[in-house]
């Protein structure tokens, strides 16, 4: 069973939802990635989804994209990313790592040489934006031999013939895109999530979590009620970006511990 | 070569051989695959066909002469060097041609916003002028760098109604204005049509702008025999993303004997890194935009800037099929720098009365060295995709003169 199977296990024991906090690697600077995500762990993460950056974010919004570039200028490349992983991994052996990035990177490198590296050091789930599942049958192959989990976007826009063909390819948990739009985008619809939600889980026989628009403890609670686990980016980003760096790690942790509050208070612990 | 009498790529999935392909977020798929199967029925809908022959002839003033200049000729001497004068066309340049047959397919399926990229500016007024003249709304994202080297083409779009939105995140010129668009389109998905102005991005659109453009090497089809006898020994294109060239070159492909010579963007000089030229410098193959194609990027496979005097073809890839034809063989790509493409442009000034587009300077540049070689009954078609009147001020400064 893989890292983020077991968590979800764990999670589902205890009728807890999963929260998913998200950083982009390299920001504010390379340097303070690993501590940024101990800061998250403390703070009550159960996954950590590790940007990787990219100079063409197409499916960020500009808190993303801001980070993205200034990682880019500190010298973040998928390379140390996956450096930092295998040193987060030396300390912690339980909390998930799920890159999340886009697809030239990872073929810059090589997609053998990408899935071997990930999965020595330590890496659990890879999200690729822009790699659907009819474009990256190889890749999914690779990830699937080497252990790792290749979790699939949902959108409130997909068939449910597109249900059962992520489902097929994917592993780990869904990621449901709860608006439309970019990263760290306007209000979500939490109607719409709510009906969906239970069709998508009943189809693909996985966890589901939803991001894109969840921005405080109130939307984490309303989206945590219904689904399995919370993602959030943008709003962190926002907390590190707002912080000056001495307090960057403690404002980080508590507001990670505010989320993880209210995920529980909805879900009656 | 692969045998090119029965060519029919891209595959239903959008695949010319390893290019190509629909790369984007979950998000976008369903929109792509609504444009695709209303295009697929469009085309097949005589219609809709008549629809945009009839707006071609009428609104754009096809079909476009094919000219002989002969005093660039002669002053060469060698080969006959004979102009297909996309520049002619209303607004100036092959884009339209694109732009009518996505608006009518915008109207067909009922949207009442167009959005769109632009570089140099010219996709961005053919848009904003069709979307006037079928009353859409219009946006058009545009790199601030750009805005700031095109101020008469931004101050055109907003004449015909368009707002024109300057992207300042990454390099601030095309491919970031097309990151925007892209993210525009996510955003408003549902009464939202995105008018690509090139050969790239996901399928449908790399065969979908091809089609609309290949009116250009279809009637070059019919104009050589009646003007000059027969078909062209070798045809000429410049290639950002490579619309006027795919257009031109499309027709062509099964004629055998037809040389295809598609120019990139040499900027300051290959060697030197500053370039927008990812077939001659065989960048990596990689994925940006929807589609895999070449694609200048660094070892970590960061996009890269890209340098090129013109603005419309200061692109890091190149549509897929490019790539493609590339790899078969069936079309050669070639590089002319900067200072190359300059002298391309005062020479057509001087010689034949036309002021060219830098970017379709850049075809007129290769031309100028290959006609020297070949012998008088030789003839090159260059795709003269678009008039120089929005470069004037960028030729003015590379000669130190202000305006």
């Amino acid at each position: 069973m893989s890292r983020i199977q077991s968590t979800f296990q764990g999670l589902q024991a205890t009728g807890r939802k999963a929260l998913i906090p998200f950083i982009t690697a390299g920001y504010p600077d390379g340097a303070l990635t690993l501590p940024l995500m101990r800061a998250l762990v403390a703070g009550g993460a159960d996954i950590i989804e590790l940007g990787v950056p990219f100079s063409d974010p197409m499916a960020d919004g500009p808190t993303i994209q801001r980070a993205s570039e200034r990682a880019l200028a500190g010298g973040m490349s998928l390379r140390r990313v996956i450096d930092i992983v295998r040193q987060f991994r030396a300390e912690d052996d339980t909390i998930p790592v799920v890159l999340m990035g886009y697809a030239n990177p990872i073929e810059a490198m090589s997609q053998e040489l990408f899935v071997a590296a990930a999965a020595e050091a330590g890496v659990d789930g890879v999200l690729v934006v822009d790699y659907p599942p009819e474009e990256c049958s190889e890749f999914t192959a690779l990830a699937r031999s080497a252990g790792i989990d290749q979790i699939f976007l949902l959108a409130p826009t997909s068939s449910e013939r597109r249900f059962r063909e992520v489902a097929e390819a994917g592993s780990g948990y869904i990621y449901y895109v709860s608006l439309k739009g970019v990263t760290g985008a306007g209000s979500l619809d939490f109607d719409e999530v709510a009906q969906r939600i239970p069709k998508i889980r009943a189809a693909v026989g996985m966890p589901v979590g939803v991001g894109f628009g969840i921005r405080d403890a109130e939307s984490a609670k309303r989206i945590g009620a219904v689904t399995d686990a919370v993602v959030i980016g943008s709003r962190i980003i926002e907390e590190i970006e707002a912080s000056s760096r001495p307090q960057t790690l403690a404002r980080v942790e508590t507001f990670v511990r505010g989320i993880r509050a209210a995920l529980d208070e909805s879900a009656g612990t | 070569m692969a045998d090119m009498h029965d060519y029919s790529l891209p595959d239903a999935r959008g695949h010319f051989g390893p290019y190509g392909g629909v790369f984007v977020a979950e998000t976008l798929m369903p929109a792509l695959e609504e444009l695709r199967l209303a295009y697929e029925a469009c085309r097949e809908d005589p219609h809709f066909v008549a629809e945009f022959e009839y707006e071609l002839k009428h609104y754009v003033g096809r079909p476009s002469p094919v000219y002989h200049a002969s005093r660039l000729s002669d002053k060469l001497g060698g080969a006959r060097i004979l102009l297909k004068r996309e520049d002619l066309n209303h607004t100036g340049a092959h884009k339209v041609n694109n732009c009518i047959g996505q608006a009518l397919l915008a109207r067909r399926m009922g949207k009442p916003r167009v959005i769109a990229e632009t570089g140099a500016g010219q996709h961005g007024v053919a848009t904003a002028t069709v979307a006037a003249r079928y009353g859409f709304e219009c946006v058009v994202y545009m790199g601030s760098e750009d805005v700031k080297r095109q101020a008469a083409n931004v101050y055109r779009m907003k004449l015909l109604g368009a707002t024109v939105v300057p992207v300042e995140s990454g390099s601030k010129t095309l491919k970031d204005a097309l990151n925007e668009a892209m993210r525009d389109w996510v955003t408003n998905v549902s009464d939202t049509f995105y008018i690509i102005g090139t050969v790239a991005g996901p399928h449908p659109y790399p065969a979908m702008v091809r089609d609309f453009q290949t009116v250009i090497g279809k009637e070059c089809l019919e104009q050589m025999p009646e003007a000059f006898g027969r078909q062209p020994d070798v045809v000429i294109a410049c290639v950002g993303g490579g619309s006027n060239a795919m257009g031109i070159f499309h027709p062509y492909i099964p004629h055998r004997g037809v040389r295809l010579i598609g120019v990139e963007a040499a900027g300051e000089g290959i060697a030197t890194g500053r370039h927008a030229a990812p077939l001659t410098a065989n960048s990596p193959v990689g994925v940006l935009h929807g589609n895999r194609t070449y694609l200048m990027q660094d070892e970590n496979g960061q996009i890269i800037d890209t340098h090129s005097i013109s603005a419309g073809l200061d692109y890091p890839g190149v549509g897929p099929e490019h790539a493609w034809l590339k790899d078969s063989g069936r079309a050669e790509y070639v590089a002319v720098t900067d200072a190359e493409a300059l002298e391309a442009f005062h020479a057509l000034c001087r010689y034949e009365g036309i002021i060219a587009a830098l970017e379709s300077s850049h075809a007129v540049a290769q031309a100028m060295k290959i006609a020297p070689t070949l012998g008088r009954d030789k003839l090159l078609l260059v795709n003269l995709s678009g008039r120089g009147d929005k470069d004037m001020h960028t030729v003015a400064e590379r000669s130190g003169i202000r305006l």
